[in-house]
Protein backbone atom coordinates (compact mmCIF):
# COMPACT_ATOMS: atom_id res chain seq x y z
CA UNK A 1 0.00 0.00 0.00
CA UNK A 2 1.38 3.48 -1.37
CA UNK A 3 1.22 6.25 1.54
CA UNK A 4 -1.19 8.82 -0.06
CA UNK A 5 -1.26 12.58 0.70
CA UNK A 6 -3.83 12.26 2.72
CA UNK A 7 -2.16 10.03 5.13
CA UNK A 8 -0.91 12.59 7.69
CA UNK A 9 -4.82 14.20 7.69
CA UNK A 10 -6.51 10.80 8.18
CA UNK A 11 -3.50 10.07 11.35
CA UNK A 12 -4.59 13.77 12.76
CA UNK A 13 -8.44 12.75 13.32
CA UNK A 14 -7.39 9.37 14.16
CA UNK A 15 -5.26 11.28 16.53
CA UNK A 16 -7.51 13.51 17.82
CA UNK A 17 -10.54 11.27 18.20
CA UNK A 18 -8.30 8.97 20.67
CA UNK A 19 -7.34 11.56 22.24
CA UNK A 20 -10.87 12.67 23.12
CA UNK A 21 -12.44 8.93 23.50
CA UNK A 22 -9.43 8.45 26.14
CA UNK A 23 -9.96 11.83 28.19
CA UNK A 24 -13.56 13.42 27.48
CA UNK A 25 -15.56 9.99 26.98
CA UNK A 26 -14.86 9.15 30.87
CA UNK A 27 -15.84 12.03 31.87
CA UNK A 28 -19.51 11.93 30.08
CA UNK A 29 -19.81 8.25 31.12
CA UNK A 30 -19.26 8.81 34.82
CA UNK A 31 -21.52 12.23 34.80
CA UNK A 32 -24.57 11.17 32.60
CA UNK A 33 -23.99 6.84 33.02
CA UNK A 34 -23.52 6.97 36.81
CA UNK A 35 -23.06 10.26 38.64
CA UNK A 36 -26.71 11.94 37.79
CA UNK A 37 -29.05 8.93 37.47
CA UNK A 38 -27.43 7.61 41.55
CA UNK A 39 -28.06 10.75 42.94
CA UNK A 40 -23.86 11.82 43.55
CA UNK A 41 -24.70 15.12 41.60
CA UNK A 42 -27.26 16.77 41.46
CA UNK A 43 -28.70 16.48 37.66
CA UNK A 44 -29.73 19.29 36.14
CA UNK A 45 -33.15 20.17 34.86
CA UNK A 46 -34.38 19.14 31.60
CA UNK A 47 -34.67 22.75 30.67
CA UNK A 48 -31.53 23.94 31.97
CA UNK A 49 -30.03 20.76 29.57
CA UNK A 50 -32.05 21.87 26.55
CA UNK A 51 -30.87 25.64 26.97
CA UNK A 52 -27.42 24.32 27.19
CA UNK A 53 -27.21 22.53 24.13
CA UNK A 54 -28.95 24.94 21.99
CA UNK A 55 -25.39 27.03 22.97
CA UNK A 56 -23.68 26.81 19.21
CA UNK A 57 -20.28 26.58 21.15
CA UNK A 58 -22.08 23.42 22.90
CA UNK A 59 -23.24 22.19 19.46
CA UNK A 60 -19.88 22.75 18.13
CA UNK A 61 -18.25 20.56 20.78
CA UNK A 62 -20.77 17.45 20.68
CA UNK A 63 -19.91 17.59 17.04
CA UNK A 64 -16.16 17.02 17.81
CA UNK A 65 -16.93 14.66 20.88
CA UNK A 66 -18.74 12.51 18.17
CA UNK A 67 -17.43 12.86 14.62
CA UNK A 68 -13.53 12.61 15.61
CA UNK A 69 -13.83 9.27 17.50
CA UNK A 70 -15.87 7.96 14.80
CA UNK A 71 -12.74 9.07 12.22
CA UNK A 72 -10.65 7.10 15.08
CA UNK A 73 -12.74 4.13 14.61
CA UNK A 74 -12.60 4.34 10.89
CA UNK A 75 -8.64 4.68 11.12
CA UNK A 76 -8.33 1.76 13.44
CA UNK A 77 -11.06 -0.80 11.93
CA UNK A 78 -9.45 -0.19 8.41
CA UNK A 79 -6.20 -1.45 9.58
CA UNK A 80 -7.84 -4.03 11.66
CA UNK A 81 -9.32 -5.38 8.14
CA UNK A 82 -5.72 -4.38 6.42
CA UNK A 83 -3.04 -6.17 8.45
CA UNK A 84 -5.50 -8.06 11.15
CA UNK A 85 -7.51 -10.51 8.20
CA UNK A 86 -4.33 -9.58 5.15
CA UNK A 87 -7.41 -8.10 2.95
CA UNK A 88 -4.44 -5.85 0.56
CA UNK A 89 -6.92 -6.96 -2.38
CA UNK A 90 -9.60 -4.48 -0.94
CA UNK A 91 -7.36 -1.80 0.47
CA UNK A 92 -9.58 0.71 -1.48
CA UNK A 93 -12.34 -0.70 -0.76
CA UNK A 94 -11.70 -1.14 3.13
CA UNK A 95 -10.90 2.68 2.99
CA UNK A 96 -14.04 4.55 1.21
CA UNK A 97 -16.15 1.83 3.82
CA UNK A 98 -14.51 3.03 7.12
CA UNK A 99 -13.77 6.76 5.83
CA UNK A 100 -17.38 6.93 4.63
CA UNK A 101 -19.15 5.56 7.18
CA UNK A 102 -17.09 8.08 9.51
CA UNK A 103 -18.75 11.01 7.04
CA UNK A 104 -22.09 9.41 7.16
CA UNK A 105 -21.85 9.22 10.80
CA UNK A 106 -20.80 12.95 10.93
CA UNK A 107 -22.80 14.11 8.79
CA UNK A 108 -25.98 12.40 10.68
CA UNK A 109 -24.84 13.99 13.73
CA UNK A 110 -24.78 17.60 12.22
CA UNK A 111 -28.07 17.28 10.98
CA UNK A 112 -29.23 15.88 14.65
CA UNK A 113 -27.54 19.04 15.92
CA UNK A 114 -28.45 21.61 13.89
CA UNK A 115 -32.20 20.70 13.91
CA UNK A 116 -32.05 20.59 17.65
CA UNK A 117 -34.60 23.03 19.25
CA UNK B 1 11.43 -26.57 43.91
CA UNK B 2 11.90 -29.04 40.91
CA UNK B 3 15.14 -30.70 40.34
CA UNK B 4 15.23 -30.05 36.99
CA UNK B 5 13.56 -28.02 33.81
CA UNK B 6 13.08 -29.08 30.46
CA UNK B 7 14.18 -26.22 27.85
CA UNK B 8 12.65 -26.89 24.48
CA UNK B 9 15.13 -25.00 22.09
CA UNK B 10 15.47 -24.59 18.17
CA UNK B 11 18.10 -25.91 16.74
CA UNK B 12 19.25 -25.07 13.16
CA UNK B 13 22.41 -25.90 11.77
CA UNK B 14 22.58 -25.22 7.75
CA UNK B 15 24.77 -27.64 6.84
CA UNK B 16 22.70 -30.77 8.04
CA UNK B 17 18.98 -29.99 8.75
CA UNK B 18 16.55 -28.89 6.40
CA UNK B 19 14.32 -26.80 8.61
CA UNK B 20 14.41 -25.41 12.44
CA UNK B 21 13.33 -28.24 14.30
CA UNK B 22 13.16 -28.40 18.72
CA UNK B 23 15.55 -30.27 20.58
CA UNK B 24 14.62 -30.63 24.46
CA UNK B 25 17.17 -30.07 27.46
CA UNK B 26 16.62 -31.26 30.72
CA UNK B 27 19.00 -28.85 33.08
CA UNK B 28 18.92 -28.24 37.09
CA UNK B 29 16.39 -25.65 38.22
CA UNK B 30 18.07 -22.64 40.20
CA UNK B 31 15.73 -20.40 41.33
CA UNK B 32 18.35 -17.68 40.70
CA UNK B 33 18.90 -18.77 37.03
CA UNK B 34 17.92 -17.09 34.18
CA UNK B 35 17.09 -18.80 30.78
CA UNK B 36 20.68 -17.17 29.80
CA UNK B 37 22.16 -19.11 32.30
CA UNK B 38 20.20 -22.50 31.55
CA UNK B 39 21.65 -21.87 27.46
CA UNK B 40 25.24 -21.62 29.01
CA UNK B 41 24.77 -24.64 31.50
CA UNK B 42 23.27 -26.62 27.45
CA UNK B 43 26.44 -25.21 25.75
CA UNK B 44 29.08 -26.13 28.36
CA UNK B 45 27.58 -29.51 30.15
CA UNK B 46 25.29 -30.99 27.18
CA UNK B 47 25.61 -30.15 23.67
CA UNK B 48 28.59 -27.73 22.88
CA UNK B 49 27.26 -27.41 19.63
CA UNK B 50 24.20 -25.14 20.43
CA UNK B 51 25.02 -21.27 19.02
CA UNK B 52 23.86 -18.23 20.72
CA UNK B 53 24.54 -14.80 21.15
CA UNK B 54 24.64 -13.27 24.86
CA UNK B 55 27.78 -11.23 25.73
CA UNK B 56 27.05 -8.90 29.28
CA UNK B 57 24.46 -11.29 31.39
CA UNK B 58 23.05 -7.80 33.09
CA UNK B 59 20.74 -6.25 30.18
CA UNK B 60 23.28 -3.97 28.84
CA UNK B 61 24.63 -5.46 25.67
CA UNK B 62 21.21 -5.97 23.89
CA UNK B 63 22.71 -9.51 22.56
CA UNK B 64 21.11 -12.31 24.30
CA UNK B 65 17.21 -11.36 22.63
CA UNK B 66 15.17 -14.49 21.77
CA UNK B 67 11.35 -15.66 22.26
CA UNK B 68 11.31 -16.85 24.92
CA UNK B 69 7.27 -19.18 25.48
CA UNK B 70 6.47 -17.29 22.57
CA UNK B 71 7.54 -13.42 23.79
CA UNK B 72 10.96 -11.56 22.96
CA UNK B 73 12.73 -11.65 26.23
CA UNK B 74 16.48 -10.66 27.05
CA UNK B 75 17.41 -14.16 28.16
CA UNK B 76 19.10 -12.61 30.46
CA UNK B 77 16.82 -11.24 32.44
CA UNK B 78 14.16 -13.98 31.78
CA UNK B 79 14.04 -15.93 35.22
CA UNK B 80 13.59 -20.17 34.92
CA UNK B 81 11.45 -19.54 38.11
CA UNK B 82 8.92 -17.06 36.19
CA UNK B 83 8.22 -20.30 33.66
CA UNK B 84 7.45 -23.14 36.13
CA UNK B 85 6.88 -26.25 36.30
CA UNK B 86 8.47 -26.04 32.41
CA UNK B 87 8.87 -26.62 29.77
CA UNK B 88 10.55 -23.41 28.13
CA UNK B 89 10.53 -22.94 24.68
CA UNK B 90 13.35 -20.78 23.28
CA UNK B 91 13.50 -19.59 19.86
CA UNK B 92 15.12 -17.16 17.93
CA UNK B 93 13.87 -13.75 17.47
CA UNK B 94 10.80 -13.43 15.67
CA UNK B 95 10.63 -11.86 11.46
CA UNK B 96 14.49 -12.29 11.44
CA UNK B 97 15.96 -15.05 9.24
CA UNK B 98 17.74 -17.60 10.54
CA UNK B 99 21.45 -18.27 10.29
CA UNK B 100 22.12 -21.02 13.14
CA UNK B 101 20.27 -22.31 16.04
CA UNK B 102 19.23 -19.01 18.19
CA UNK B 103 21.26 -16.78 16.18
CA UNK B 104 19.35 -14.24 13.60
CA UNK B 105 20.68 -12.24 10.88
CA UNK B 106 20.91 -8.66 11.65
CA UNK B 107 22.08 -7.39 8.29
CA UNK B 108 18.56 -5.63 7.57
CA UNK B 109 18.20 -4.15 10.80
CA UNK B 110 21.74 -2.64 11.09
CA UNK B 111 20.79 -1.12 6.82
CA UNK B 112 17.53 0.30 8.43
CA UNK B 113 19.68 1.84 11.42
CA UNK B 114 21.91 3.79 9.24
CA UNK B 115 18.95 4.74 6.86
CA UNK B 116 17.68 7.25 9.24
CA UNK B 117 20.63 8.88 10.37
CA UNK B 118 21.12 8.07 13.96
CA UNK B 119 24.15 10.65 14.80
CA UNK B 120 24.27 14.12 15.35
CA UNK B 121 24.26 16.67 12.15
CA UNK B 122 25.35 20.29 12.24
CA UNK B 123 24.55 22.69 9.08
CA UNK B 124 28.04 24.38 10.77
CA UNK B 125 30.35 22.36 12.62
CA UNK B 126 32.36 24.40 15.40
CA UNK B 127 36.50 24.96 15.71
CA UNK B 128 37.40 22.89 18.42
CA UNK B 129 38.71 26.47 20.29
CA UNK B 130 34.85 27.16 20.71
CA UNK B 131 34.66 24.00 22.88
CA UNK B 132 32.13 21.63 23.66
CA UNK B 133 28.69 22.03 22.63
CA UNK B 134 26.62 22.71 25.64
CA UNK B 135 23.17 21.59 26.65
CA UNK B 136 21.35 22.14 29.87
CA UNK B 137 19.39 19.10 32.09
CA UNK B 138 16.50 20.40 30.48
CA UNK B 139 17.53 19.36 27.10
CA UNK B 140 18.94 16.31 27.99
CA UNK B 141 15.52 15.25 29.64
CA UNK B 142 13.72 15.81 26.30
CA UNK B 143 15.35 13.23 24.26
CA UNK B 144 17.22 11.28 27.44
CA UNK B 145 14.58 8.27 27.10
CA UNK B 146 15.08 7.43 23.76
CA UNK B 147 18.62 7.10 23.97
CA UNK B 148 18.80 4.30 26.20
CA UNK B 149 18.13 2.16 23.47
CA UNK B 150 20.70 -0.87 23.40
CA UNK B 151 19.56 -2.16 19.78
CA UNK B 152 18.39 -5.59 21.18
CA UNK B 153 15.77 -5.69 18.70
CA UNK B 154 13.01 -7.13 21.15
CA UNK B 155 10.54 -4.60 19.34
CA UNK B 156 11.55 -5.93 16.06
CA UNK B 157 10.25 -9.38 17.32
CA UNK B 158 7.23 -7.88 18.89
CA UNK B 159 5.88 -5.51 16.17
CA UNK B 160 3.42 -7.19 14.08
CA UNK B 161 3.95 -4.63 10.96
CA UNK B 162 7.45 -5.71 10.58
CA UNK B 163 6.39 -9.16 10.46
CA UNK B 164 3.99 -8.40 7.51
CA UNK B 165 5.72 -5.47 5.78
CA UNK B 166 9.57 -5.91 5.40
CA UNK B 167 10.60 -2.48 4.26
CA UNK B 168 9.12 -1.09 7.44
CA UNK B 169 12.15 1.16 8.81
CA UNK B 170 11.16 -0.26 12.90
CA UNK B 171 10.72 0.71 16.01
CA UNK B 172 14.20 1.40 17.17
CA UNK B 173 15.53 2.77 14.31
CA UNK B 174 12.13 5.57 14.27
CA UNK B 175 12.87 6.12 18.36
CA UNK B 176 16.33 6.74 17.63
CA UNK B 177 15.38 9.37 14.80
CA UNK B 178 13.70 10.87 17.19
CA UNK B 179 16.23 10.76 19.99
CA UNK B 180 18.42 12.74 17.86
CA UNK B 181 15.72 15.31 16.71
CA UNK B 182 15.11 16.32 20.15
CA UNK B 183 19.09 17.08 20.78
CA UNK B 184 19.35 20.56 20.53
CA UNK B 185 22.74 19.85 19.59
CA UNK B 186 21.28 18.38 15.78
CA UNK B 187 20.04 20.44 13.05
CA UNK B 188 18.87 17.40 10.95
CA UNK B 189 15.46 16.95 12.06
CA UNK B 190 13.85 18.10 8.80
CA UNK B 191 16.28 15.64 6.79
CA UNK B 192 15.15 13.24 9.04
CA UNK B 193 11.38 13.69 8.39
CA UNK B 194 12.08 13.16 4.52
CA UNK B 195 13.30 9.92 4.76
CA UNK B 196 10.66 8.59 7.18
CA UNK B 197 7.50 10.43 6.03
CA UNK B 198 6.35 7.74 4.34
CA UNK B 199 4.65 3.96 4.50
CA UNK B 200 7.70 2.35 4.91
CA UNK B 201 9.08 4.85 7.73
CA UNK B 202 6.70 6.29 10.39
CA UNK B 203 3.10 6.04 8.13
CA UNK B 204 3.57 2.04 8.47
CA UNK B 205 3.46 1.86 12.08
CA UNK B 206 -0.62 1.35 12.86
CA UNK B 207 0.29 1.96 16.72
CA UNK B 208 -0.29 -1.61 17.64
CA UNK B 209 1.99 -0.25 20.89
CA UNK B 210 4.02 -3.88 21.41
CA UNK B 211 6.93 -2.26 21.29
CA UNK B 212 6.87 -0.31 24.37
CA UNK B 213 5.20 -3.24 26.05
CA UNK B 214 8.41 -5.70 25.19
CA UNK B 215 11.40 -2.55 25.62
CA UNK B 216 13.47 -3.83 28.48
CA UNK B 217 14.82 -0.38 29.08
CA UNK B 218 11.29 1.12 28.85
CA UNK B 219 12.82 3.41 25.53
CA UNK B 220 8.75 3.74 24.77
CA UNK B 221 9.00 3.16 20.68
CA UNK B 222 5.55 4.01 19.88
CA UNK B 223 5.50 7.16 21.98
CA UNK B 224 8.79 8.52 19.81
CA UNK B 225 7.10 7.27 16.65
CA UNK B 226 3.67 9.23 17.67
CA UNK B 227 5.55 12.29 18.38
CA UNK B 228 7.37 12.04 14.93
CA UNK B 229 3.80 11.36 13.26
CA UNK B 230 2.61 15.24 14.84
CA UNK B 231 5.62 16.63 13.05
CA UNK B 232 5.01 14.91 10.38
CA UNK B 233 1.30 16.10 10.47
CA UNK B 234 1.69 19.74 11.44
CA UNK B 235 4.26 19.96 8.20
CA UNK B 236 1.82 18.51 5.86
CA UNK B 237 -0.70 20.39 7.32
CA UNK B 238 1.66 23.69 6.72
CA UNK B 239 2.59 23.02 3.42
CA UNK B 240 -1.45 22.18 2.60
CA UNK B 241 -2.34 25.51 3.97
CA UNK B 242 1.00 27.51 2.98
CA UNK B 243 2.03 25.75 -0.54
CA UNK B 244 4.17 28.58 -1.52
CA UNK B 245 5.97 28.18 2.05
CA UNK B 246 9.72 27.71 2.40
CA UNK B 247 10.04 24.30 3.30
Amino acid sequence: MTTGRLTPFLWTLFSAGGTIAAFLFPVHLFLIGLAFPLGWLEAPSYEAFRLLIQHPVTRLYLFALISLPLFHWAHRFRYTLYDGLQLYHLTVFIAVLCYGAALGGSAAAAYMLWNLR
Amino acid sequence: MPPTIALDVIRYRPEQDAEPAFQTYEVPFRDDWVVLDALNYIKDRLDGSLSFRWSCRMGVCGSCGMMVNGKPKLTCAAFLSDYLPGPVRVEPLNYFPIMRDLIVDITDFMRKLTKVKPWIIRDQVWPLEEGEYRQTPEQLDTYKQFSQCINCMLCYAACPIVGLEPEFVGPAAIALAQRYNLDSRDEAAGERLKILSDHAGIWGCTFVGECTQVCPKHVDPAGAIQQFKLTAALDALKSFLVPWGTR
